[in-house]
């Protein structure tokens, strides 16, 4: 296997381009990469597309601001694709000031977006959001008396995600609850970007317990302890 | 008779619906509450739309692992056979037909089985988060919820009037006044909580209700 390069954090935010659409792994902040993200507000990188399950926490009256919120409170996004902002009162500000577009889409929906694009698919059907604002402008498609709604697959130029462990050829596994969209995410993006607690020699983990195949890993970062 | 709101009648007499075995979700906020009211003899398996099965109570202090959170981002344990998984699997077991149970906060509800829970225009745009998918997924959908808002209105209504997270998805809806069940488009009483009484009821609420055949008080203090 070949070893894929190791970069440091800003060489990392220094392959996302102006303009790019970047998928960002983490719930809530939970299995986001952090050194890479705080990289990219060093870069100051405009004009990006967000993809994540959240903008993360961005509490105005504690000052407290986690992971991708940082990006956002820098106006780095031009446009978010999200599930949920109810944590972030400076993405609801930039939404409601048309200052960034937010793109609200059903959790699994998202997911699924996602996947599909790392799967070689056009879109998925799914039952969720029928009858609801999530229709408007899309197809509804019938599939033996249940109507579905289509969704698009939905592909990104860069992946800034976290693992656990990766070995020098970059096969992955996650911590827990920071495993979430990460895996999906790998798949969907020409880039894409793991930073690590640890880097291991190829051979050392067992090939049964790992999560991502290293051929979707282009880049490692080793996380600051 | 005067209305006082009391969250634990609701968690409580929901907790008491589950069997053996079942696979709940519980949604952010008051449903989370249910968890801590399932009766001693009976295991259920929680599942955390962040990806896993075996949700377990807030840890010991000192035992918290910050990549261990339930989808409120709150700090949890994981029990003995629990494990862990991606979004998308996560959102296949909740929509692929293997969640009995799912546990959902209400801002509306309406007779139709209708539910509004995630916006009010101009005002809260949170996003759906992963409730469209639990409602729309989920076997059976709970809806969780006072039976008066701030205002005094009744959260059942004839019809929803904010945007919906599902059309004709809740089975059963728990108040602090009562169980309702959702039958061809009508809200059926099938409880009655002490200290209120039907006609309290079929008062105060704000939607068509039929009062089953076999309803009868539960006292749940």
């Amino acid at each position: 296997m070949v070893a894929k390069p190791i970069l440091t954090a800003d060489e990392a935010a220094a392959l996302v381009n102006e303009g790019d659409v970047v998928m960002v792994g983490g719930f809530l902040g939970v299995g986001s990469p952090g050194a890479i993200i705080d990289a990219l507000v060093r870069k100051g990188t405009k004009g990006l597309t967000l993809v994540c399950n959240d903008t993360a926490l961005h509490n105005p009256k504690t000052g407290a601001i986690t992971m991708v919120a940082h990006l956002v409170l820098a106006k780095q996004f031009r446009k978010m694709i999200v599930s949920h902002i109810g944590t972030n009162g400076e993405t609801q500000r930039q939404m409601n000031a048309g200052e960034a577009e937010v793109e609200l889409v059903p959790q699994g929906t998202l997911a699924e977006r996602i996947r599909a694009a790392g799967a070689g698919l056009g879109g998925i059907l799914t039952p969720t959001g029928v009858g609801t604002e999530v229709e408007k402008g899309k197809s509804v498609v019938e599939v033996d008396g249940r109507a579905y709604l289509l969704e698009k697959a939905l592909r990104g130029d860069v992946a800034l995600l976290r693992a656990k462990t990766a070995d020098r050829a970059g096969n992955l596994i996650y911590d827990k609850t920071g495993r979430n969209f990460n895996p999906l995410m790998a798949t969907a993006c020409r880039t894409v970007i793991v930073e690590v607690d640890e880097i291991v020699e190829t051979g050392t983990l067992d090939p049964e317990t790992v999560v991502t195949p290293s051929i979707f890993v282009t880049h490692l970062v080793l996380a600051a302890k | 008779m005067e209305y006082v709101p009391n969250k634990e009648t609701i968690v409580k007499r929901i907790a008491r619906f589950f069997k053996d075995g079942d696979v709940v979700n519980l949604g952010i906020g008051l449903p989370t509450l249910v968890g801590n009211y399932v009766p001693s003899d009976v295991t259920i398996v929680l599942q955390s739309e962040n990806g896993f099965l075996g949700l377990g109570p807030a840890p010991e202090p000192g035992h918290e692992d910050p990549m261990l959170t339930n989808a409120g981002a709150g700090l949890v344990t994981i029990l003995p056979g629990g494990c862990f998984f991606d979004s998308a699997a996560s959102f296949g077991i909740i929509r692929g037909g293997h969640l009995d149970y799912t546990v959902l906060g209400v801002l509306e509800v309406d007779q139709e089985g209708n539910l509004a829970n995630y916006m009010i225009p101009g005002k809260m745009i949170p996003g759906m988060g992963g409730a469209m998918d639990l409602t729309v997924g989920a076997k059976k959908v709970f809806a969780a919820t006072q039976h008066f808002d701030a205002a005094g209105r009744s959260k059942l209504v004839k019809r929803c009037s904010l945007p919906l997270t599902a059309v004709k998805e809740v089975d059963y809806v728990v108040t602090d006044v009562g169980f309702f069940e959702l039958r061809a488009g009508t809200f059926v009483l099938r409880e009655f909580f002490k200290p209120y009484t039907v006609d309290y009821i079929l008062e105060k609420t704000d939607a068509d209700i039929v009062v089953d055949k076999d309803c009868a008080e539960v006292d749940l203090n």
